[in-house]
């Protein structure tokens, strides 16, 4: 068995048993969370680390999700239908948001995904007839999948994972697919993708679908999580907190969003009930990072690895100090 | 039927004019060398027929087909294929790599989210082939960045010639290249089949004529002198473009 195998069976099998060895609900609970926002990064990860387009709007695009769903549901709708229709409704923001934003690249293509995203924000704060502006929504029950109730910590945790590794898988293929390859290729080269005869303007817009999908599916995690959606779950530092899993971790990578979600939101959860300022952490673990390991927290700690390795090897095959 | 014909073809960059009124034919199979000093316009030519540049006016047909509304991507399809002047290939991918997203260019599966890349073997076997041609098939395995220039001038060949392309613009293929690469070069375009119509844009007037069999003389924007090998050179008017006046 390779240990790239071994890792992801040790992995999988530490997620699958971890409200056993998690001692308490609020645990389970931040671990969920984990995941929830691991896809919203892995989701955001297509388009800064293989588009190599940043957005700061992406919350919007959760949030679109998010408030379908909790508008279909307070309309009587079915679990089924909300989350069939958040979906329709984040893959319609997604192409306009793409259609408006790929216009431009570099910082331009950043300034319109902020306004965008804060367009979102502000017609889930002013709009108060749909959205019910800062008081948000709530939403009386979480779906039961197959008549399996979501209700306890556990099983929602369980219903997460699902979603997560579904998303995992997803990002796995797509990078190694030739899209994928064709997606890199324009982030790399533009210039020279079109005269090879890719469209790039197209290749672009369906990675913006399928990043603003997959926030979506976070998005809809979100709600049923909180069961409750207000602005604030939306608003700028949402997206820029989605952004800093992101390179925090390694963007370019799959592990690096996971990684930069568990970041994130462990020092948002567990880090805050013993420190005050917890975001002054935070900072510090942003600013070591981009010192020490500017290409982000997995493959900086793979490079650090490889380095010790081969720093120690010598001396630990026998060469004898004077 | 001609392979490239371009007539009264414009452009310019706000007062410069840097095509001006430019016919051009080439026939099928034909070797091309377009030559002229720095800033003739020759780049912008092969921009201009590649798609990259919006002409002001004019006409640009490949294979009798009008190309000059269509956009940089679609022109590929239709058998045209292009080098660059300063290599813009992707360095941290393997050869094999680049050559595979040349030819993926062209092909349908390049929409494919699902398959993976590295088990489309008939694709990685047209991409060794391609490879071999320019004889770094033994390097296909190594990234890109980790090869000499003179290997990726012969790389840019190899995704060219990977597309199987009606058409081949190469700009400066010996640019930068010591008096050895020249030659090994030289002889891969010698080798490249009559079915495809080269046009060469070249400084390097020694190797380039042993290349070309009818050579286009531009000057700002203009075509000056256009004829075969032994007419140009003998034309007083090139010596005086290139010695100057």
């Amino acid at each position: 068995m390779s240990a790239r195998l071994l890792a992801i069976t040790f992995a999988l099998a530490a997620l699958a048993s971890l409200p056993l060895w998690v001692s308490g609900t609020y645990y389970v609970n931040v671990a969920s969370q984990i995941l929830l926002y691991a896809v919203f990064a892995l989701g955001l990860n297509v388009l800064v680390g293989y588009a190599g387009l940043v957005s700061l709007g992406h919350a919007g695009l959760f949030g679109i999700a998010a408030y379908a769903a909790a508008i279909l549901l307070n309309m009587g709708a079915g679990h089924g239908a909300a989350i069939l229709g958040a979906f329709a409704a984040t893959l319609v923001g997604a192409a306009i948001f793409a259609a408006l934003c790929l216009r431009a690249t570099g910082i331009g293509f950043v300034m319109i995904t902020l306004a965008l995203g804060q367009i979102v924000w502000g017609l889930a704060y002013r709009w108060l007839s749909v959205t019910n502006g800062d008081n948000g929504i709530t939403v009386a029950s979480r779906p039961a999948p197959f008549g399996l109730s979501l209700d306890g910590a556990p099983s929602f945790y369980y219903a997460t994972l699902t979603v997560f590794l579904f998303a995992c898988v997803a990002v796995a293929v797509f990078v190694r697919s030739p899209f994928g390859a064709s997606l890199k290729g324009t982030r790399d080269q533009p210039r020279r993708m079109t005269a090879l005869g890719y469209h790039v303007w197209l290749i672009r817009f369906f990675a913006c679908l399928f990043s603003g999908f997959l926030s979506g599916v976070a998005g809809l995690m979100f709600l049923y999580y909180n069961e409750f959606i207000s602005p604030h779950a939306i608003q700028l530092s949402a997206s820029a907190e989605a952004l800093l899993m992101v390179i925090s971790g390694g963007s370019g990578t799959l592990m690096g969003p996971i990684a930069g979600a568990v970041l994130v939101v462990l020092m948002k959860n567990v880090a805050s009930a013993y420190i005050e300022r917890w975001n002054l952490v935070l900072g510090a673990i942003f600013v070591a990072i981009v010192i020490f390991m500017p290409e982000g927290f997995v493959p900086g700690s793979v490079r650090l690895a490889r380095w010790a390795v081969r720093a120690f090897r010598p001396r630990a095959a026998g060469e004898a100090r004077p | 039927m001609t392979a490239l014909e371009i007539s009264g073809l414009e452009k310019s960059f706000g007062g410069l004019r840097v095509t001006a009124q430019l016919d051009l034919v080439v026939e099928p199979g034909e070797r091309r060398l377009v030559i002229g000093p720095n800033g003739a316009g020759k780049t912008t030519l092969f921009n201009l027929i590649a798609g990259e540049l919006r002409p002001d006016a004019g006409s640009i047909s490949l294979f009798g087909r009008e190309i000059v509304h269509l956009p940089s991507h679609r022109r590929a399809h239709l058998g045209l294929a292009r080098t660059y002047q300063i290599v813009t290939l992707f360095g941290r991918d393997t050869l094999l790599h680049n050559v595979m997203l040349s030819l993926l260019g062209i092909s349908r599966s390049r929409w494919n989210p699902v398959a993976a890349l590295s088990r489309q073997s008939a694709l990685a076997t047209r991409a060794e082939d391609a490879l071999d041609r320019v004889g770094l098939k033994h390097l296909s395995q190594r990234p890109l960045s980790e090869t000499s220039y003179g290997e990726r001038r012969r790389v840019e060949i190899a995704m060219a010639l990977a597309q199987e392309p009606k058409v081949l613009l190469l700009d400066e293929p010996f640019a930068g290249l010591s008096i050895d690469e020249r030659r090994d070069v030289l002889k891969l375009l010698l080798d490249i089949p009559r079915a495809v119509t080269v046009v060469m844009i070249e400084h390097d007037m020694d190797v380039a004529l042993d290349f070309a069999e009818r050579i286009t003389v531009m000057h700002f924007g203009e075509v000056v002198v256009e004829g075969a090998r032994a007419e140009v050179v003998a034309d007083p008017r090139v010596a005086e473009i290139y010695l100057g006046a």
